[in-house]
């Protein structure tokens, strides 16, 4: 017993070493990059901690942007567990936003506590739509999702940029946007002065419920089973199809949560310049995560870190903020080859646990 | 034994070899060697080490100690080209053919001729017959292999060796997929290719056949070479005890049975495999409860789908299964869950367990949506962890907790955690396709006493096998299926191998 | 049975409902006498009647969605399908070419034009496929490659020097993806991810730190090559041999491709590991380095497709600007049942739509440029709903080879 209590522990810190590891060589990579082009490495980390943790105000804009990376994250580790990679959270964002917006500036006369609740309802269930057509489709002809989730996020930009030019265009403004959506949708801010808002809150709540439904309920039991052996779900007479739909449905939802809270909680309009990026770090972050629901939040204010501090890092080193996603990419490396890691700094292989599989063909 | 084809006739020799895997050693300092012109039998049950120790001499594996020699010298085996080049060929247990490609296709790869820098076909074909007229095997070089039965498929993989003019046949129990007259069939074509100076190792668990061809035995048990005889100085039981390690009780106690009212009814019932083939045609056979019904077959003649039917997984395409005296719908294992039905599946690995859960997530696997597992929406974990334990005690599961990963049980504990769950609550009628397939003898026997208990229970137990052996000591009544059909119903006093094993080749007129 | 009947009433009832829009649309013009004007490059061009001509074709349609529902065939879906997509597709020629002529040699050229990058993402697909390994990163490959490559021709000064380091870049990528998938093992799917991240974030940076800060941004463009001879023929002329060098390849390599891949050892292997990699690996081939070689080969493709875009098309560099053809080669790959004529036809589908869609922006129809943009991507999700049949992939395709 004490012996498997001691391997229990071990193979806990290798969670935490081999991520932490990642980490720490992809920032070494950086810096060789920053340093073969040419630039001071110290100064670009430097402004990159302080355009992200220096102060006071920049620590509150690094939770702005931790809100839609952890819901977005969210959203694709739930993918994960039910065995499916959702690389459309991005669309789904976007779905969420523009529903959340119409609402939010269409809808007249209602008091905030219904306003508010019916606006970001509208994105989670816009966001969920969005979400389940790819679902359905494998479900029902065996279409990899990998592809339609990439193909929904293309066809959802082209839709919103319509969307936004056409018929919700708000005819006073000089940029093509929406109108303003009514203060009775606003999210509130959660400190005067800062532009921190309730969607923070919101996604907190989304770790603890996503985690209580996949691991405290049937509906997340039979998701992670079908994620685990879909034979062995079916066997034991779970409808697969119902899973993946549902799965990529609450995906979605979470994704068209986030979008609602930049409309709702920051922006108050929908541009037909808004770029997020937020659904394509969302893979990384899920990664990182293992997507474990906790560890979501962590990765996923590592992640806002990395995309605040860069604005400073470019202003500070004149490097590129790119340098940011070449970073990211070896960090999902690292974290998805850790036999890597564990070649460079010797670490020996715990036994490996069986993690979730992915590729299984474009067909069943 | 003459003189002269002693000692220098040794063509291969295998000295000492050691291989460990994770947690098991496969073989433990195995001697090994085999003269020209012989069929040298490695016996062993499931596990011993038989197929780690070809595949060390064929190269899939790299041994961690120990040496082969090849005509006295020594030789270093890497890959399966090394031994291809040293005239090692092996038929593999499970088919190394490429069922989407022609019978050339799969028997040149690897070793093209080429003619301008495309592939030779009309010379490989070319061989390739004469090699199939050669020895009877009536092979088409044009077929594609998915076409082609069982039989024919195992007579590509030995030609595929013979067309690389190996001299040394590896055979890994090749006669698990055969009725007993398509074995004395493949018999014939080893005596054959001795009588050409070939030697061939002929790997089996199965006794009788072991006696019937092989010049010598080595018996292999938990990785370790127990001794060599020659047939003609031993007999079954002395072979059985070699194999195990102590008596054998090849028969399985079990008391008379009291038949009473049929549980499953089949009638008429076809069903489709995934590749949309008629596999099972029109099928009729009733389960009476306190009754053991053994499925009797050559595999892949429909036994497969029709479990999978009727627990389910497949979509009937016509004809009507009735379970205690109601129609189900079919295509839904929960209906048939529900019905009182237990299943332990063919393929634990796929269908049974859901190998990173905790065992306790296992136990749960089928009952976890219903009272009192869940309520509501939720699982009532205090539940499943007091029924999980409770398992875990009643069937004997060897693990530290309910909390053990379940991937990393032996296989015979992995199956008993499926039997665990199946058995673990009221069922009127059990399924059980391939039970015992890949279990050691302990588990085997427990599983078997499972089912017989089961059975005087007052259950309903269909038992599909393809171990003969197996069917003939549970079964009360035998069902023969061929084709998609079951030929012939018997009792199991009447029943004879020889019988059925004519019956599974499809051949009624005789009996 | 029943499933297939529910499959051919709703594309029945689909095919159906677009007919009748469509000759509900043809009444718009059937009280005016306008007349389309089709053209066929020198040839000359021909002139109709606008509303009938498309209430004919639409009544053909109906016909023609309606007989499968009629018999209760589900292999008349596929037929039903493709006449109402012809209907659809001429539908929208013919009202384009109302007063002002429409070149349908001109399509078709660019049509071939703008499937070379799907045709060779496709064929990079195939290559790896059929060894087993998966590749979603043609995206990412093709987009270094454009940068590259474009970078490479401004630095050195010569555009062929340039096209031979967008190959190069492509087979460096795809280095890295055969070193994940097949050694480190890793899935597959997050492997390609991986790169087309990496690519995302490497281009821009090069584009920002190299292109930018020195004011470089155009080069010249490959030569467009004329076939002697060959480029008289009519019609055919003007559309295959004349040409500029990439699309020249791709239509070489889709041949050559399909003769290695069927015709000698190296294919013969290569089908070998998709199917079955143990049972090549048990023939002695070295399944390892056949998957490195192919996937390396997969890579050079994708990169001579990334070169398209900013050597032979544009002579530029823009972030993002393989636009999602690597996934919309994926769907040409699929379409095309892993063969790459199939994938050739597949990827001419594309280029088709891609082709109409900027010929309707350039004739001013009102329909939103944005729909016409979605048109790519709405036809590879029909492709791989397998709407126009189901097609198995090679039996190990995505399964990592673990040497025991």
């Amino acid at each position: 017993m004490d012996v498997k209590k001691i391997f229990k522990l071990r193979a806990g810190y290798q969670d935490l070493l081999i991520p932490f590891l990642s980490i720490i060589t992809s920032l070494v990579i950086g810096a060789i990059i920053i340093y073969a082009s040419g630039a001071n490495v110290y100064a670009a980390y430097k402004g990159l901690w302080q355009g992200s943790f220096g102060n006071a105000r920049t620590i509150a804009e690094t939770f702005v942007s931790t809100t839609p990376y952890i819901l977005t994250g969210l959203a694709v580790a739930f993918g994960f567990r039910c065995g499916l990679f959702n690389i459309g959270a991005e669309g789904q964002l976007y779905a969420g936003a523009l529903a959340a917006a119409y609402i939010g500036y269409a809808w007249r006369g209602l008091p905030h506590f219904i306003h508010l609740p019916i606006a970001i309802i509208a994105g989670i269930i816009a966001g969920g739509i969005w979400g389940a057509i790819p679902g359905y489709l494998k479900a029902k002809t065996g279409a990899h999702e990998v592809i339609n989730t990439i193909m929904m996020n293309h066809i959802m930009i082209r839709l919103t940029d319509y969307l936004v030019k056409n018929p919700m265009l708000d005819p006073k403004a000089s940029v093509p946007r929406t109108a303003y959506i009514l203060k009775s949708a606003y999210l509130p801010k959660i400190f005067p002065g800062f532009r921190l808002h309730w969607g923070f809150i919101l996604a907190i709540i989304a770790i603890f419920l996503i985690y209580y439904i996949l691991f405290k309920t049937k509906v997340g039991f039979e998701i992670r089973t079908v994620g685990l052996n879909q034979d062995a779900a079916r066997y034991a007479g779970m409808n697969i199809s119902k899973n993946f739909v549902l799965a990529m449905a609450i995906s979605g939802g979470l994704a068209g949560l986030a979008g609602a809270g930049e409309v709702l909680g920051l922006n108050y309009n929908l541009p037909a310049a808004f770029v997020s990026g937020f659904g394509f770090d969302a893979i990384a972050i899920a990664l990182l995560a293992k997507s474990n629901p906790f560890a979501v939040f962590p990765s996923a204010m590592l992640w806002a870190a990395l995309r605040n501090g860069a604005g400073l890092m470019q202003v500070r080193a004149k490097i590129s903020i790119d340098l940011v996603n070449i970073i990211q990419a070896f960090v999902i490396m690292f974290i998805a080859a850790p036999n890597i890691v564990r070649y460079l700094y010797r670490i020996r292989a715990e036994r490996e646990k069986a993690g979730v599989l992915l590729t299984k063909g474009w067909g069943q | 034994m003459s003189k002269d084809n002693h000692m220098s006739e040794e063509i291969l020799s295998l000295k000492g070899v050691v291989k460990s895997f994770p947690g098991v050693l496969a073989n433990d300092h195995i001697d090994f060697s085999l003269k020209k012109g012989e069929i040298h039998t490695l016996l062993g049950e499931n596990g011993a080490g038989k197929t780690t120790l070809m595949n060390i001499l064929y190269g899939l594996y790299t041994p961690d100690e120990g040496e082969i020699f090849i005509d006295g010298q020594k030789v270093i085996i890497h890959s399966p080209a090394d031994a291809l080049s040293h005239g090692i060929g092996m038929v593999h247990q499970h088919f190394m053919l490429i069922p989407n490609m022609s019978v050339c296709e799969n028997i040149i790869l690897g070793n093209e001729s080429k003619k301008r820098g495309l592939i030779d076909e009309e010379q490989a074909t070319g061989r390739i017959e004469t090699l199939s007229e050669k020895y009877k095997f009536s092979l088409n070089p044009g077929d594609m292999v998915k076409d082609l039965p069982i039989g024919m498929q195992q007579k590509v993989e030995i030609l595929k060796a013979l067309y690389r003019e190996a001299t040394v046949l590896i055979l890994d129990e090749p006669t698990a997929v055969l009725t007993p007259q398509e074995s004395e069939e493949l018999f014939e074509i080893l005596r054959s290719l001795k009588d050409e100076g070939k030697s061939i190792i002929f790997i089996s668990h199965k006794l009788k056949e072991v006696l019937e061809i092989s010049d010598i035995i080595t018996v292999l048990r938990d990785g370790k070479a127990i001794g060599s005889v020659r047939p003609d100085q031993t007999d079954e039981g002395h072979l059985a005890n070699m194999m195990v390690g102590r008596e054998v009780i090849l028969k399985v106690h079990k008391e008379k049975m009291h038949k009473g009212k049929p549980v499953l009814e089949v009638n008429d019932l076809t069903v489709f495999d995934r590749r949309g083939v008629s596999v099972v045609n029109g099928i009729n056979f009733n389960v009476h409860s306190g009754e053991i019904y053994g499925v009797a077959g050559v595999q892949g003649n429909g036994q497969t789908e029709l479990v999978e039917a009727l627990t389910g997984l497949l979509p009937f395409v016509s004809g009507e299964v009735i379970i205690d005296g109601a129609k189900i719908e079919g295509d839904n294992p929960r209906e048939v869950f529900e019905r009182g039905t237990a299943h332990i599946p063919e393929d634990r690995h796929k269908y049974g367990l859901v190998l990173p859960y905790p065992i306790r997530d296992n136990l749960v696997l089928c009952s976890y949506y219903h009272k009192p597992f869940s309520k509501r929406l939720a699982l009532n974990f205090p539940v499943i962890i007091e029924k999980s334990s409770k398992l875990l005690k009643e069937f004997d599961i060897k693990a530290s907790s309910i909390l053990d990963i379940t991937e990393t049980l032996s296989g015979g504990n992995q199956q008993k955690t499926v039997v665990a769950r199946e058995l673990g609550r009221e069922v009127k009628l059990l399924i059980a396709a391939q039970p015992t397939r890949g279990l050691d003898v302990g588990s085997i026997e427990y599983i078997h006493k499972k089912i017989v208990e089961t059975r005087d229970a007052g259950c309903a137990v269909l038992l599909v096998s393809s171990e003969l052996d197996e069917i003939l000591s549970l079964s009360d009544t035998i069902g023969v299926i061929y084709k998609g059909q079951i030929v012939k119903t018997l009792s199991s006093e009447e029943a004879t191998k020889e019988q059925l094993g004519l019956l599974m080749a499809g051949i009624l007129e005789k009996t | 049975m029943e499933k297939s009947n529910y499959k051919t009433i709703v594309f029945s009832a689909l095919t159906i409902i677009l007919n009748l829009l469509i000759i509900r649309f043809s009444f718009r013009f059937l009280g005016q006498d306008l007349k389309s004007i089709i053209g066929f490059g020198k040839l000359g061009s021909i002139s109709v009647f606008t509303g009938r001509t498309i209430f004919i074709l639409a009544c053909l349609g109906l016909a023609g969605s309606i007989f499968p529902l009629v018999r209760r065939l589900e292999k008349f879906i596929n037929l039903s399908f493709f006449v109402t997509a012809f209907v659809a597709v001429a539908t929208l020629i013919l009202w384009a070419g109302i007063d002002s002529k429409f070149d349908i040699v001109g399509l078709l050229a660019l049509s071939l034009r703008l499937s070379t990058p799907i045709v060779l993402g496709a064929l990079s697909g195939i290559l790896c496929e059929r060894t087993g390994v998966i590749n979603i990163a043609i995206e990412g490959m093709m987009l270094t490659a454009a940068c590259i490559g474009f970078t490479a021709a401004l630095y050195l000064g010569n555009i062929w020097l340039g096209l031979i380091c967008a190959v190069v870049s492509g087979a460096v990528m795809s280095l890295l993806h055969a070193f994940l998938s097949v050694t480190m093992i890793t899935d597959q799917i997050i492997s390609g991810t991986v790169i087309n991240i990496l690519a995302v974030g490497l281009t821009g940076f090069i584009r920002r730190s190299f292109l930018i800060r020195a004011r470089l941004s155009r080069t010249a463009i490959l030569p467009i090559i004329t076939v002697p001879l060959l480029a008289k023929i009519p019609i055919i002329g003007a559309i295959i041999f004349t040409n500029q060098p990439i699309v020249f390849m791709m239509m070489g390599l889709v041949a050559l491709i399909t003769i290695l891949l069927f015709k000698t050892r190296w294919g013969l292997r290569t089908r070998s590991i998709g199917e079955h990699p143990e049972a090549a690996d048990t023939v002695g081939i070295n399944v390892f380095k056949m998957k490195y070689q192919n996937v390396m080969l997969g890579g050079m493709l994708a990169g001579l497709a990334g070169a398209w875009f900013s050597l032979e098309t544009t002579g530029s560099f823009d972030d993002l600007m393989t636009n999602g053809k690597g996934f919309i080669a994926l769907a040409a790959m699929i379409f095309g049942k892993w063969h790459p004529v199939g994938a050739f036809t597949g990827g001419l589908i594309f280029g088709f739509s891609d082709a109409l869609q900027i010929i309707f922006q350039i004739k001013g129809i009102p329909i939103p440029p944005q729909f016409l943009w979605m048109l790519p991507y709405l036809i590879t999700m029909v492709v791989l709903a397998g709407v126009i049949g189901k097609s198995t992939p090679p039996a190990a395709d995505g399964k990592p080879y673990i040497k025991r």
